[in-house]
């Protein structure tokens, strides 16, 4: 099916998706080890408009943005589908993701990233969309139902991501009394082992933020202040 | 092949992306204009969002209008509007995923002044390069030598950037700067469905100049 390979940074939450969609299809792919700080001429000449990882280069045509990658591996390698079949619910899925992507991710950043007179209500707003995000999984074993489906590879690194953000800033988001589905999808989530050999852990992230002396840079002076 | 019904707005560029989907592939449909954006069957289409447009197949309420337009693809496959080749298929929604995060920045420009409104006009022009140095190389169309799903996402800018840049009093797209683009936009407004499928220009300045007052005039 041809050369595959992926350009990644290996503590990036959303580098990740991509390995997980492409174990979980057995194809084999070399990875690129990124250094953002740093960026090769390879990661230059495949994503020239943005610049940024993930990148798939498949036989040598290289594919940018982690959904549109996603979709790319869907189409391409037909195992384990990610995707629902019926387009109702693949665009339900489409939605969800886009959803944590543009509206969860970027919420959860304001509320650790917040100054303290604006914090209450970021994370208040914050919380309101993991509720959300917990109540699409109430009931359910996976976001993709019985397998595992392209939500959950969307999803899979936050509750880790949460955790990093909460040891960094202080503000804890994933209260896993408030949100018990989405602590539980989580919990069994990360023990898959295709899953677990390439996830961000909280404890390698946080080491990454203070060796390279980022963690100013990540949140800001006025977090940095409000951090207990 | 069931009840299509369009929840839309005038002229809200994103339900014209819908509207000239559906029109390209000759697919009948009932719009509704959403006429109080707040209205509560709106509400009950999209509870996440409460935006329009909201495509209502057999019932079945579909939100965002890139998604949406991925769903008319896949249920009226005739006229396609995408790549059949999964490749071209990935770099089309390259460019959707592009439009999406970057067209946002000619609206900020629209209803922001003082340094919000700089710093939008200045993402706006870096938007507009990169299409111009990327995205329409060698090709008539972003689709190529028919429109496609990219071309009907950059839309806002064929017609809706020109009623901003009045209104703002500010030109970004130079004809010497951006001769792919205005070219481009010839050609996209001559296809027929979107030739007689755009808003009037004159009457978009009118709603979009009073609209801009009350925003910058409101606490």
């Amino acid at each position: 099916m041809g050369e595959v390979k992926v350009i990644g940074a290996s503590l990036s939450i959303i580098c990740c998706r991509i390995e997980w969609a492409l174990k979980l299809k057995g194809v084999q792919y070399e990875y690129i080890q990124e250094d953002l700080r740093n960026k090769s001429p390879i990661l230059l000449q495949c994503n020239p408009v943005h610049k940024k990882v993930p990148v798939l280069v498949h036989n040598e045509k290289p594919v940018a943005e982690s959904l549109v990658i996603l979709e790319y591996i869907d189409e391409t390698w037909k195992e384990n589908p990610l995707l629902p079949k019926d387009p109702f619910e693949k665009s339900t899925a489409r939605f969800w993701a886009r959803f944590v992507d543009e509206k969860f991710i970027p919420s959860a950043w304001a509320a650790c990233c917040a100054q303290e007179h604006e914090q209450e209500k970021a994370v208040e707003s914050a919380q309101e969309l993991l509720g959300i995000l917990d109540k699409l999984i109430e009931g359910k074993k996976f976001f993709g139902g019985e397998t595992i489906g392209f939500l959950d590879l969307v999803v899979g690194s936050l509750p880790n991501w949460l955790k990093f953000m909460e040891e960094l800033s202080g503000i804890k988001l994933f209260d896993a009394e408030k949100f018990p589905s989405f602590h539980e999808w989580a919990t069994k989530f990360v023990e898959i082992p295709i899953i677990q050999e390439h996830i961000p852990m909280p404890e390698d992230l946080i080491n990454y933020v203070n060796t390279a002396g980022l963690a100013k840079t990540i949140l800001g002076s006025a977090a940095m202040a409000n951090k207990k | 092949m069931g009840e299509v019904k369009l929840h839309g707005t005038w002229p809200s560029a994103f339900s014209y992306r819908v509207i000239w989907s559906l029109k390209l592939k000759g697919v009948p449909y009932e719009y509704i204009e959403d006429l109080s954006n707040k209205s509560s069957l709106l509400l009950q289409l999209n509870p996440v969002h409460k935006k329009i447009p909201v495509l209502v197949h057999d019932g079945k309420p579909i939100c965002e209008s890139l998604i949406i337009l991925e769903y008319i693809e896949e249920i009226w496959p005739h006229n396609p509007l995408l790549p059949t080749d999964p490749y071209e298929r990935a770099l089309a929604r390259f460019w959707l995923k592009f439009a999406e995060e970057k067209c946002p920045a000619m609206w900020i420009a629209y209803r922001t002044s003082g340094e919000e409104q700089e710093k939008a006009l200045k993402d706006t022009l870096e938007m507009l390069r990169a299409i111009e140095e990327h995205g329409l190389v060698g090709k008539k169309y972003f689709g190529g030598e028919k429109i496609g799903m990219v071309d009907i996402a950059f839309g806002q800018i064929a017609q809706w950037l020109g009623v901003i840049e009045e209104i703002v009093g500010v030109k970004l797209l130079e004809p010497q700067t951006f001769p792919r683009l205005h070219t481009w936009i010839k050609n996209f407004k001559e296809v027929p469905v979107i030739k007689e499928n755009l808003p009037d220009r004159d009457e978009m300045l009118v709603v979009y100049k009073r609209l801009r007052e009350r925003l910058l005039t409101s606490p």
